[in-house]
């Protein structure tokens, strides 16, 4: 569906986008991934057709985004960063003005900005200046504005940010049901965003792209060691690492910072995959401490991010 | 071209849902109004010269002040993003905010027809250069629409707008009254440029091609400029 070859893009000299090649296909659910400036809302203005690329490619469907970038337009709805409308118009104004621009046909028009203002949950605004509306409605206003003329693409930038949580669950759910028969790009920088709603994540840093997979295999793909975390009431690290270094397997300890100086939270890395939980729980048995918590750390989306951006921070 | 229209209606409403176009319209009326009709009874002639004189120096500060917003606002606000991801072409959103000003300079003329039409009623007004000095107007106020368009479209500050505007509507109204100043060959070609030079012969009651020729010439230029300035924003 998108073909993005070799994509670059620089600001006066700075490289915002460096060589990003990605091949997006019908009905996916794609979160773009990364830290902030790493380049994703440069990449998102690049598919739109705003911005044009320093060099690389963009085809979508056949179609070069230089050579038609009006009918690539057409096909794409596009919610850009901070939802910025024009502040006097009244919110059904403005998406009739979006209705006429995308060529909707007079007799339709209404019924459309009637769907998408039940869609969106924009009923009550809809004789209100947008201006007036708060930072979550003017959201959705975007949003309504992005599938006006039910385009076969989506790209939203940062959909959800600056939502309260009943907001933010409620922008998820229309992206999922959208996204079950259209092609969906999303930026996010919170990952258990990307998590609940994409079937594929790509994480860029720095402009490149460092990951890219289904969200499940990328969790299992990235790092294999099983860390475990324990907390106990009054014993001493020192205590803790001459009793588990004993056990076969483990790596190292690790003393995490915590609020209440009474109680020792500690991480242990193992070095492969295998459950020393029994382990571990056997040696503690043995002594006299409290065990106040005790559990097999999962890869999250959050550690894999974490490893992947300060691998390539060191390299530099 | 298709989306022009969606564009220019927008941008015509804009301009009457704020206070912009009222408060734009009655500070030409009362300016013009009262440079005309201050010396009008001292001259005791049934003409509206003395209007079409001044209307090329008011046109440089009004209608910069009117086209200031047309693209800058939009840079401002973060809104050229959007309209720029829909499906339109930069000829639409050039075209449809040039013809914006336009429509709306002409709205802010139409009053002003109340002139001839009170003098009609008093004395024995020849129509002819009434209906040139309309004409001009209208070409003239098209050009500098096209000029303060160009400069909302370099800056994102409004003010910065205007200023650029008025300067450039400015230097083109005043620029065939400084022939002293240049030497004698490019004299001709200098007076050419004024803007004030080709309306005051419209205003005449005499259309000539030359002079039409150079207000689409002008405003050529100046929606290409434009053009060229919103591509380097890519």
């Amino acid at each position: 569906m998108i073909h993005v070859e070799n994509l670059t893009r620089y600001y006066d000299g700075f490289c915002a986008v460096d060589g990003i090649s990605l091949e997006i296909h019908r009905g996916e659910v794609l979160g773009l991934l990364g830290p902030n400036g790493a380049g994703k809302t440069t990449t998102l203005k690049m598919l739109t057709g705003y911005l044009r690329p320093s060099s690389g490619s963009i085809h979508v469907k056949e179609l070069d985004i230089t050579q038609n970038p009006i009918e690539i337009k057409r096909m794409i709805g596009y919610l850009p960063e901070s939802s910025p409308f024009y502040k006097n118009m009244l919110v059904y104004d403005y998406l009739d003005y979006v209705a006429k621009i995308r060529q909707i046909p007079p007799n339709d028009r209404y019924p459309r900005i009637k769907h998408l203002a039940d869609l969106c949950g924009l009923k009550e605004v809809m004789h209100k200046t947008i201006g007036e509306l708060s930072k979550g409605l003017n959201q959705r206003v975007g949003l309504a504005h992005a599938m006006m003329n039910d385009p076969e693409i989506l790209v939203l930038d940062e959909p959800t940010q600056g939502l309260d949580p009943n907001q933010i669950v409620e922008i998820r759910n229309i992206i999922k049901k959208i996204g079950q028969e259209k092609t969906i790009i999303f930026s996010t920088h919170i990952l258990s965003e990307a998590e609940a709603t994409c079937n594929r994540i790509v994480i860029i840093h720095r402009g490149r792209i460092v990951a890219d997979g289904d969200t499940e295999a990328l969790k299992q793909s990235a790092g294999k060691e099983a860390v475990v975390f324990i907390s106990l009431l009054n014993v001493g690290i020192e205590e803790v690492e001459q009793a588990l270094s004993r056990i076969e397997g483990i790596e190292k300890i690790e003393k995490i910072d915590s609020t209440d100086n009474s109680l020792l939270s500690v991480t242990v890395h193992c070095k492969s995959s295998a459950d020393l939980r029994e382990a571990i729980y056997r040696k503690i048995k043995a002594t006299d401490w409290v065990l106040m918590e005790f559990r097999q750390e999962t890869k999250t989306l959050e550690t894999i991010f974490r490893d992947l951006t300060r691998r390539i921070n060191k390299e530099d | 071209m298709r989306q022009f229209t969606p564009i220019l209606k927008k941008e015509l409403k804009d301009y009457f849902i704020s206070p912009m176009a009222y408060i734009v319209t009655s500070t030409f009326l009362i300016v013009t109004g009262w440079f005309f009709f201050s010396t009008f009874f001292l001259y005791n002639q049934a003409d509206l010269r003395n209007f079409f004189t001044l209307l090329p120096i008011i046109f440089s500060f009004v209608i910069p002040a009117i086209s200031m917003r047309l693209f800058s606002e939009e840079f401002n606000l973060g809104s050229y993003e959007l309209l720029l991801t829909l499906p339109v072409s930069h000829a639409d959103v050039i075209m449809g905010k040039f013809a914006a000003g336009v429509a709306m300079t002409g709205a802010m003329l139409l009053p002003t027809i109340a002139y001839p039409i009170s003098i009609s009623l008093i004395g024995d007004l020849d129509w002819g250069p009434v209906i040139g000095g309309y004409i001009g107007a209208l070409l003239l106020g098209g050009t500098f629409s096209a000029v303060g368009l160009f400069a909302s479209a370099v800056t994102r500050n409004q003010i910065i707008a205007f200023i650029i505007g008025a300067a450039i509507c400015f230097t083109l109204t005043l620029i065939d009254k400084m022939l002293f100043f240049f030497p004698e060959t490019v004299v001709s070609i200098i007076e050419y440029m004024g803007a004030d030079f080709h309306f005051r012969n419209i205003s005449k009651g005499i259309i000539d091609s030359r002079d039409i020729l150079y207000f689409f010439s002008v405003m050529f230029i100046a929606l290409y400029a434009t053009y060229l300035s919103l591509l380097k924003k890519k």
